[in-house]
């Protein structure tokens, strides 16, 4: 049987969403798919849009590649809008050509709303949707000062950062009394408003703008109702959005008297062979300008094609958490005590800067709604009253007051009924949960992994794992953090306790502390342990039998039982004569050379007992130990930065050998990787790196905990504009709270995603030393820096020590018989098969 | 088990408390254990590891598991009992054990007298 044609047009977040959900079910397989999107781009995550600014890339920002949509025999069309739907032949136009269809869903989404000012059509008047926009907007920004916002919506105030983050004096101007009218009320509008003046950005409510004409001093001048005028160089519009109906219009289809698509509840248009969702879609005589309403509809209409008929979309909930500018905005349900009889309980500290309100059922016993600026603490807690219609405690004021002694009641997750959904995004309720973990899933990663619940927006990731530890707990797992049958603590439990009470070795921590001798598990993790708090050579007869063998003959163990060598060349940059050396050493010995990931000379094929001989010669030539055996820091890669480039901003060369020589000796769980870039072009993939470096114009941005491997991650934007020492002193700082708190072998990128908290957690403690633990953090690093030694130059000045690169300690001159040899590419390599049997 | 005879591989100042060293004998490369306060004190299996495929064991971890001792070895991490040479994670896979003791201040192996030196070549 032929296969049926599907196009849907629009490949934007909802779009996405439909695919993704549609896709891998059986009705997919009757279909060729076809998707259609405006943009040469694939579809990106538009709620972070401002991180563009900061960095991101779309690649970043991408939600799929195109390689995803292939293979899953999707035939994606970008860059190529479709014109017109003609329904009576049942094929779409586009300027590329014509394609019949059987089914067509459209996810056009909206348009930003442009008030009718007069002139507001001329040049650096703009908008923010797309990353074009986004562009056109850097490049209007691009020398100037100043920059508005006409909006003071939740939008509005994102593209305000925007402006911000570009450099730009921020200016927004709202026509209502107050910002995020929708969302908020007097009280909570007027704090969000004294919060975003604080940080730099100037708020100007209760403003028509007039008209829009050339400045005095800067490009535009706004004049406003009341006679009074502002001065900018660019202007965002950012005052909401308009369903994109035009194609649906011009074909025909039934739609609102003020625009947008009108669907029922199965998403059907008024042609049953066309489908509408999103932001375009009018339901009920509602449009949602929220993505998680339309991922709702995405999923209904993919569940309605497999002829589900229970499938149906019963509207949304709009309640919205953010952080606007570093600032926490939250509203729930009914904010504005709409409903008749509804009471309020509000609590405005304005010594603090937080404010909450919660609006309660007449009878006291719901949540209809809640309204929090400047703590979003209770916002979990609130929402789950709300929706799930959970009786309200006693004294519902506790929700929202400052915490107290004895505290407000949490709302534990064993209060949240089955149906309680826990991750909107992707539609996850509790009992989602419990039956993935009565599925076999046993901790909180295979959780996410079955459901998918916190890999959306990542909003309920604390909600999530309490739901998770209470379920496991109630099932009777104990989750174990113990890290081998030999200590009954994690490892961040052995660093205190070594720490603490100065326990300088292996024997007698476990005399102390754990049973037995040991394994290959936990004597490496309290040899680095004891290598991070003491700093002793890792050689030292103590510590010998704890290391695994790369950190005994320090260097790393080959599959045929040779090791190879890696010198130290800061920042990847190297003189000729050094280069010659390595040449020499290489050919001497018939080693194997190759260029690292990590701008170093990998020499490969040396057998145990040649060890010391090539150290010390690659000691004499000025080179030392690179550590590439070691948890330890590795390579800081650099572009060429300034001093060469033509783009470069700042020194990265400089700045890579600096930081490389600071960390160079740190022991830490898992290996580190470094990189500096001198522009934000990124030529050193510092974003890939667990410490990334990017030169601004006014100093440094630092990224943190990003790595590649099997499970690449971006790093995330921690800090900017970082002078010199600044940037040294927080990435002290960041490190050493990394090696203090890790588990075993745990990349920092893995630490992050558990730390509770996380990022904003990880800033709190490190940028504002909520702890106060940034004084000893940065001391520990110091007395690291201070007592490094190159290990290999200690080995092979010490006789005793070189003893141990015997390869058997009664017939010095045997060699392995094991080890073949073949030439490939006119190097030497270990032959393939090993013909030599042992008995 | 076939005769064996005595060999000198070593005297007591090249091992290395809690770890392993490396000896050429006849019957292969072998790899000597010493684990001070243990009963006994010194332990010998095969140098090779049959899953790694090289001359390797002697320098890995040493440690014990469920109470029995083990060597870890260095390439992909499998355990090798020191007292039967037993793979603990592969059933089908073992290494020779030989008799290890100190004579004086020589460490001596007890090595098979069918051992031809170079037969492991």
């Amino acid at each position: 049987m032929a296969k049926k044609t599907l196009i849907v047009i629009g490949n934007g977040m909802v779009g996405h969403h439909f695919l993704e959900q549609f896709a891998d079910t059986p009705a997919a397989a009757d279909y060729d798919i076809h998707v259609f999107g405006e943009e040469p781009l694939i579809a990106y995550d538009r709620v972070h849009l401002s991180e563009y600014f900061g960095g991101s890339t779309h690649t970043d920002l991408a939600l799929g590649t195109a390689e995803d949509y292939a293979a899953k025999n999707l035939h994606l069309h970008l860059d190529e809008q479709v014109t017109a739907i003609d329904r009576d032949l049942r094929r779409v136009h586009t300027p590329k050509g014509e394609y019949e269809y059987d089914a067509v869903v459209l996810a056009t989404g909206s348009y930003p709303f442009v008030p009718p000012i007069e002139g507001n059509d001329q040049e650096h008047c703009l908008v923010y949707r797309t990353l074009a926009d986004l562009d056109s907007i850097r490049a209007s920004a691009e020398g100037v000062k100043t920059g508005v916002v006409v909006g003071g919506g939740l939008l509005g105030l994102e593209a305000a950062n925007a402006l911000k983050s570009l450099g730009l004096e921020a200016h927004v101007v709202e026509f209502a009394p107050r910002l995020m009218p929708v969302q908020l009320d007097a009280d909570g509008g007027a704090l969000l408003k004294r919060k975003i003046e604080e940080l730099g950005v100037k708020v100007h409510t209760e403003k028509a703008t007039k008209a829009i004409v050339p400045g005095e001093e800067a490009r535009l001048r706004m004049n406003f109702a009341d006679d009074s005028h502002l001065e900018t160089d660019l202007i965002v519009f950012s005052a909401g959005i308009r369903p994109q109906d035009t194609l649906a219009r011009a074909s025909g289809l039934e739609i609102g008297e003020r625009g947008g698509i009108i669907i029922d509840d199965q998403c059907t248009t008024s042609d049953p062979q066309i489908f509408a969702i999103g932001e375009c879609a009018l339901w009920d005589n509602r449009i949602f300008g929220l993505v998680a309403p339309g991922y709702t509809m995405a999923r209904t209409l993919a569940a309605r094609l497999n002829q589900d008929s229970e499938a149906s979309f019963a509207g949304a909930d709009m309640s919205t958490k953010l952080k606007l500018l570093g600032v926490d905005v939250g509203s729930i349900g009914d904010a504005h005590a709409s409903t008749p009889g509804a009471r309020n309980i509000r609590f405005n500290d304005e010594q603090a800067g937080t404010y909450g309100r919660l609006v309660i059922s007449e009878d006291g016993k719901k949540l209809l709604g809640a309204i929090l600026v400047g703590d979003n603490g209770p916002y979990d807690t609130l929402l789950q009253y709300a929706l799930n219609g959970i009786d309200l405690p006693k004294h519902p004021e506790t929700l929202i007051l400052p915490e107290s002694e004895g505290g407000a009641p949490a709302l534990g997750p064993d209060a949240l009924p089955e149906t309680a959904s826990i991750c909107s995004c992707h539609n996850v309720s509790k009992g989602d949960i419990c039956n993935a973990i009565d599925a076999g899933c046993s901790d909180l990663g295979a959780v996410k992994g079955e459901t998918k619940a916190s890999t959306g927006c990542g909003g309920c990731a604390a909600l999530l794992k309490s739901v998770v530890d209470v379920e496991l707990g109630k099932r009777g797992v104990e989750v174990s953090k113990d890290i081998c049958e030999h200590f009954p603590y994690s490892r961040q439990e052995l660093f205190h306790l070594v720490k603490v009470n100065g326990i300088r070795t292996f024997h007698s921590l476990i005399e102390q502390h754990g049973k037995g001798r040991g394994c290959d598990i936990c004597k490496p993790a309290v040899a680095s342990i004891l290598a991070t708090c003491w700093n002793e050579h890792i050689m030292a007869k103590e510590h010998v039998p704890l290391q695994d063998t790369n950190d005994t003959f320090m260097a790393n163990m080959q599959k045929n039982g040779t090791y190879s060598i890696v010198p130290r060349i800061p920042g990847g940059e190297i003189t000729p004569e050094k280069l010659i050396v390595l040449g020499e050493v290489a050919k001497e010995y018939n080693l194997y050379t190759k260029i690292t990931g990590g701008q170093r000379v990998d020499l490969f094929g040396a057998t145990l007992s040649e060890l010391p001989e090539i150290w010390e010669k690659l000691i004499a030539a000025g080179f030392e130990t690179g550590h590439a055996y070691g948890k330890s820091v590795r390579t800081v890669k650099s572009c060429v930065g300034s001093t060469w480039c033509r783009y470069g901003v700042q020194d990265s060369v400089g700045m890579a050998i600096r930081l490389e020589e600071r960390y160079k000796g740190l022991r830490s769980p898992h290996k580190l990787k470094f990189a500096v870039s001198g522009c934000t072009r990124e030529c050193a993939e510092a974003q890939s790196k667990d410490i990334g470096v990017i030169a601004t114009e006014n100093g440094w941005n630092l990224y943190v905990c990003g790595n590649g491997g099997m499970r690449p991650r971006h790093a995330d934007l921690f800090a900017t504009d970082l002078s010199d020492e600044e940037l040294v002193s927080t990435i002290d700082r960041v490190l050493m709270f990394y090696v203090r708190t890790a588990d075993r072998l745990q990349r920092t990128s893995v630490w992050l995603e558990n730390l509770d908290g996380g990022l904003d957690y990880l800033k709190e403690v490190i940028l504002e030393d909520s702890l106060g633990l940034g004084e000893e953090l940065e001391a520990h690093m110091q007395d690291i820096v201070g007592t490094y030694q190159c290990e290999w130059k200690t080995t092979v000045e010490d006789p005793e020590k070189r003893k141990r690169f015997r390869e058997f300690v009664n017939a010095p001159e045997k060699k392995d018989p094991v080890q073949h040899w073949t030439t490939e590419r006119d190097q030497r390599r270990p032959a393939n098969e090993i013909k030599v049997e042992m008995v | 088990m076939s005769e064996t005879k005595w060999m000198q591989v070593g005297k007591r100042e090249d091992l290395i408390p809690e770890s392993g060293i490396a000896v050429w004998t006849p019957d292969g490369p072998v790899a000597v254990f010493y684990l001070p306060g243990e009963k006994p004190e010194l332990y010998a299996i095969g140098h090779y590891c049959p899953l790694g495929k090289a001359n390797v064991l002697a320098r890995g971890i040493v440690g014990d598991l469920k109470g029995e001792l083990v060597v870890a070895s260095p390439l992909y991490k499998q355990h090798y009992s020191l007292t039967s040479g037993q793979c603990q994670e592969d059933e089908a896979v073992k290494v020779p054990v030989y008799d290890v003791r100190l004579n004086g201040e020589m460490l001596e192996l007890a090595v098979p007298v069918t051992a031809k030196e170079g037969c492991a070549a």
